[in-house]
């Protein structure tokens, strides 16, 4: 699986590289794009010391490690919550024939160049925040971990908005707010949020595990919302449920798909 | 032109709207989709926002409750305005080379093309501005205009902004004549435009220059001076000529362009 997706996601850069130029302004202009949300976060550093109590280097750690899990994910699969264009146009059957799975094919399709922007502008904001907030390496050891658990986390995340699809082929938008809506979510401290959104994203779907409760463990600092203490440890389980989730959710919607008809 | 030639064409660009209205209510779905989408960031987005105004009450002439009215306003108008940089079906008409035909046509391209995406934004309008509005109002209270010149101030700031976005979208659109790949240029108007229009931030938050440009460009006349009309924080006079002479410019440039465009424009293909 992985070699089919190596091989096919070469064959798709070798081919948005016949045009260089136009594939390297395409990588500025994401990253340009994503840069945005760097600027508003400077924006509202400019008028407060603290944001729901973290400072700027925090919730820049935050939203660096949010950023490269998410970009990561998008990278690598974003792109199977277009699933339902692929329907809608009939060539989600031709991908169904071939002896490559499905999965691999949505997530792999028109791998271009762009893909990296989000990953590497979240990366450096990453390495421009990690070293200004003095960690410990007894603590650091877990920012890998959390990369990767926060990888599986939007990976199951875009496989739902997916799966979805199969059923609401029309409105794909819909995905959209989970996805994208995730990645804004953990750019920011969770005690900006409400209570009971905040629980909502701990028990039921565990964006909280892609930044937020590791972080905390990072950062050295108390839960102020008073959630257990081992939560922090918790995001391998979190990841681990999710993504076992998403995988059932994905069969069903393929088992149940009957093409467009005609 | 004599009264009743006026009035037959009027009533083109009229039934051109409605044909516009129609077209995009084929896709309820999408635009139910995509409303749903744009209350759920328009909730993580007032969240921030009352961090920071209760941080800092009062910050950029805002009470909280008026940030979070502003939140949901701009969420309102990202469908009707395009705030994320929705393309114009023209540009894709240039590539194609149908934009042929349509300039053959017996009627202005420009007023054409306009009516056409005014029918869009009113439906936009409906479908994804009032639910996301009403959820923010039911989840947070939002602040309402006190009186119906108030009201009315709002409507017309409302459609002049729709007519700003127009403008500045059919210059993107257009600008395919002369550089045949306009995703470049389209990008370029997202990230002005998501920035500039205060649809990331209220504008009176930037700092200095910045803030002086960006309440000077013509994307705040989108979303920042809309929003001010219905908060009351904005002498209504000043923002609607403000709006109006950005209204003014843009179709100006537009139907410049128009023209050359005609001249310019190569057929692509065959």
């Amino acid at each position: 699986m992985a070699r089919a997706y190596v091989l096919l996601a070469w064959t798709w850069l070798r081919a948005s590289f016949q045009y260089p130029a136009s594939a390297l302004i395409g990588l500025a202009v994401a990253m340009a794009l994503y840069t945005l949300d760097v600027a508003a976060i400077w924006v509202i550093f400019g008028h407060t010391e603290r944001l729901g109590g973290f400072t700027a280097h925090e919730v820049m750690f935050l939203y660096g490690t949010a950023g490269v899990s998410f970009g990561l994910a998008d990278m690598l699969f974003g792109n199977v919550d277009r699933l339902g264009a692929q329907v809608r146009t009939g060539t989600f059957d031709t991908m169904l024939i071939r002896p490559v799975s499905p999965f691999v094919q949505m997530a792999v399709d028109r791998f271009t160049v762009t893909r990296f922007g989000r990953v590497l502008q979240a990366g450096v904001v990453l390495a421009i925040a990690l070293p200004q907030l003095d960690l410990a390496w007894s603590r650091v050891w877990m920012v890998p971990v959390m990369i990767v658990c926060g990888l599986v986390i939007f990976t199951s995340v875009f496989a739902f908005g997916g799966a979805i699809q199969f059923l609401l082929t029309e409105a794909p938008e819909i995905a959209n707010a989970f996805t994208y809506g995730g990645s804004q979510l953990t750019q920011y401290p969770m005690t900006v949020y409400g209570a009971e959104l905040v629980r909502g994203v701990t028990f039921i779907m565990p964006l909280a595990f892609v930044n937020w409760q590791p972080a905390l463990f990072v950062l050295d600092r108390e839960d102020p919302l008073g959630l257990p203490h081992w939560l922090r440890f918790a995001s391998p389980v979190a990841a681990l449920a999710i993504a076992l989730a998403a995988a059932a959710l994905w069969r069903v919607g393929i088992r149940r798909y009957r093409s467009t008809g005609s | 032109m004599p009264a009743h030639r006026r009035g037959v064409v009027f009533q083109l660009y009229l039934r051109i709207a409605g044909y516009g209205f129609r077209r995009h209510s084929t896709y309820r779905a999408a635009a139910l989709a995509g409303a749903f989408t744009n209350t759920i960031f328009g909730v993580l987005r007032a969240y921030v926002l009352i961090a920071l105004w209760e941080a800092r009450p009062g910050l950029g002439g805002y009470d909280v409750a008026d940030a979070v009215t502003f939140c949901f306003l701009t969420q309102a108008f990202i469908g009707p305005m395009q705030v994320f940089g929705g393309t114009l079906q023209l540009a894709q008409r240039v590539r194609s080379g149908d934009v042929a035909i349509d300039l053959m046509r017996p009627a202005s391209l420009q007023l054409w093309t306009m009516a056409d995406d005014m029918g869009r934004a009113a439906y936009l309008f409906l479908v994804r501005s009032v639910p996301p509005t009403l959820v923010g109002a039911a989840l947070f209270g939002i602040t309402v205009p006190d009186s119906p010149w108030h009201w009315s101030a709002f409507g017309v700031s409302f459609v002049m902004g729709v007519l700003v976005s127009f403008g500045w979208r059919y210059l993107v659109a257009l600008s395919t004549c002369w550089i045949n790949d306009d995703r470049g240029v389209n990008a370029l108007s997202v990230i002005l435009t998501g920035f500039f229009s205060g649809m990331v931030l209220p504008l009176n938050l930037f700092p200095g220059w910045l803030g002086a440009f960006a309440n000077a460009a013509p994307w705040a006349a989108m979303v920042q001076v809309p929003a001010d009309v219905y908060l009351g924080t904005r002498e209504v006079w000043g923002a609607l000529a403000f709006q109006g002479a950005w209204a003014a410019v843009l179709l100006g440039l537009g139907a410049f362009a128009t023209a050359g465009a005609r001249r310019k424009v190569v057929i692509q293909g065959g």
